[in-house]
């Protein structure tokens, strides 16, 4: 079994209209929406809910006032100064260490698991889907991350399913890491833009650490000719296959806007041409 | 006074509205760009840089010849970063959340502290403009901290402008917390819409005045602009698709130098952020 992930460093590349559009070009896959932050796959794929679960993430100090005497401990060990003058847990702050909880003297703070978001099994056109949404401020995104990519390899098992797609977040930290583990090829979707080029490198350093063969894409490659072939260049200083350019199109805004990928909007676009080569490129190079 | 800059989606203008919001007003601006993951703003303001930073956070550090093997570190630990297994103690220095825990309920004062990188805060000017910004280390997963560091530079004196991280989860929190203002900034596209409902709904929790920004607002459909009437958003800036700042942005050029028209535009964003802060 084999997973791509696609991210890209910097948002707004065009990571989730393309992973839409390969998903449609692919039929025996699992689709796996990783960016649980903000997940946008589904406004494409329409998925319809199989399974809905509960996402634990970590727990949460709270205060019972009737047993507190205001003794100080907890703020005094308290890191994130999460503990107020009134004594209650300011929930946005508290990480869920539980050290006030450990020393609390008076055994005042209760520690409840926090339910801090939730997870679906779905069925799309294009295949089974595993997505998620964290709830809004919350902590723990990386073990949500983790959490369903585990489940979409089940389900990729448990249906005889060779390729996993994985629509991974932006940037390079928590979520990043917990998208890019162990899987078998990132695909990084970059522009042409200082930004992109800038975040891609970060990106290439970010698989290389972790072991993880990288691949890149330049999408909207005509808005700045000179930088393509720049991220071109840099691609092949670092021995990473630079496998596709996608024209500027607004083909991927009209598509979405209907809640479509590109080759449900129109099959014989400039954009869906190169995204097809693209595809077959990275199916390709990764052996599948 | 502090202005954050935030979006819910990525991609849809955050750095440019916040680079050139504060090229616009020149002359006692601090810019605090604290998308640490992937920091873009000083690829705009282009500041000579004249301070750096490492920064690390404290995690565990075992004595082993005064550990007793109790266990009671481990047991403590939530993010299982240090463990007890038979006659060895093992720290996990990569998923300590720096609680201290383990150091406070160590009998034995085998546990210390050391320090784990967390990146590096450059600081430089450019035009009477003070900025910084984070870079978080490739490989290190908690941008939170390092966040937070770049926030204690805030100057009470001066207008900070923060650059925020995409998302909605506790990155974006530490960059948006007790900020006086959040200005959305979003597309009208269906992930722009969706993303900036979510956005809002953080900034609600947090309990802060905001405004929209919608960029490449021509693009997509009129769904972002019914919703902002809806919820009572005020469209503060609307950026018309323009092949030309889709085209200076890709070579790093700021809009209000390229196109000097729109630094009247950001100067107004500005009066209205301080109407609606003071309102």
């Amino acid at each position: 079994m084999k997973e791509l992930v696609v991210i890209s460093g910097k948002g707004g590349t065009g990571k989730t209209s393309l992973m839409a559009a390969f998903a449609s070009l692919d039929g025996n896959k699992v689709i796996c929406d990783a960016d649980v932050d903000a997940a946008d796959l589904h406004l494409i794929t329409a998925p319809t809910v199989k399974e809905r679960h509960d996402f634990q993430g970590g727990h949460m100090a709270i205060i019972n006032k009737d047993k507190c005497t205001q003794c100080g401990v907890c703020q005094d060990l308290c890191r994130w100064e999460a503990i107020t003058d009134d004594f209650e847990v300011d929930s946005i702050e508290c990480e869920g260490c539980g050290v006030c909880v450990y020393f609390c003297p008076e055994k005042a703070i209760d520690f409840p698991i926090n339910t801090c978001g939730e997870w679906f099994i779905s069925e799309t056109n294009f295949g089974p889907m595993v997505h998620a949404r964290l709830g809004i401020a919350e902590e723990n995104s990386g073990k949500l991350v983790s959490l369903v990519r585990r489940e979409a390899k089940k389900l990729a098992e448990e249906n005889n399913l060779d390729l996993i797609l994985t629509d991974g977040p932006p940037g390079v930290g928590c979520p990043v890491i917990a998208s890019v583990g162990g899987a078998s090829g990132v695909l990084i979707v970059t522009e042409p833009t200082v930004s992109g080029k800038h975040d891609m490198e970060r990106v290439i350093r970010l698989a290389a650490h972790f072991n993880v063969p990288a691949m890149i894409c330049v999408n909207k490659f005509d808005l700045n000719i000179d930088m393509t072939r720049d991220i071109e260049n840099f691609a092949d200083e670092m021995g990473l296959p630079c496998l596709g350019l996608i024209p500027f199109d607004p083909i991927f805004t009209k598509a979405m806007v209907q809640g479509q990928t590109i080759f449900e909007y129109n099959m014989e676009s400039e954009a869906g041409h190169a995204v097809k080569q693209l595809w077959e490129k990275t199916c390709k190079t990764l052996g599948i | 006074m502090i202005i954050s800059v935030a979006s819910g989606k990525g991609g849809t203008g955050k750095t440019i509205v916040a680079t050139n919001l504060a090229l616009s007003i020149g002359s006692g601006v601090q810019l605090l760009d604290c998308d640490v993951e992937e920091p873009n703003a000083h690829l705009f303001i282009q500041p000579t840089f004249n301070k750096t930073e490492t920064i690390y956070t404290p995690v565990p550090k075992v004595d082993e010849k005064k550990c007793n093997l109790c266990g009671k570190c481990g047991e403590i630990c939530q993010f299982k970063a240090i463990v007890v297994i038979n006659d060895t103690v093992l720290p996990f220095p990569e998923l300590c959340h720096s609680c201290g825990g383990c150091m406070e309920v160590c009998s034995e004062g085998a546990i210390t502290e050391t320090g784990r990188e967390l990146g590096i805060i450059r600081k430089g000017y450019r035009n009477g403009i003070e900025f910084i910004h984070g870079e978080l280390r490739v490989g290190e997963a908690m941008s939170p901290p390092l966040i937070r560091k770049v926030r204690e530079y805030t100057r009470a004196d001066k207008l900070t402008i923060i650059d925020a991280p995409p998302g909605t989860s506790c990155p974006v929190i530490a960059s948006m917390k007790d900020t006086d203002f959040v200005l959305l900034v979003t597309e009208p596209t269906p992930f722009g819409l969706y993303d900036l409902k979510l956005a809002v709904g953080a900034v609600k929790l947090l309990n802060i005045s905001s405004g929209l920004v919608i960029n490449r607002s021509d693009i997509g459909d009129n769904k972002v602009h019914t919703y902002a009437d809806e919820a009572g958003l005020p469209i503060l800036m609307e950026i018309p698709f323009d092949r030309r700042i889709a085209e200076a942005y890709s070579r790093g050029e700021m809009i209000v130098e390229a196109m000097p028209e729109f630094k009247e535009k950001f100067l107004k964003l500005y009066q209205d952020i301080m109407d609606l802060v003071n309102s």
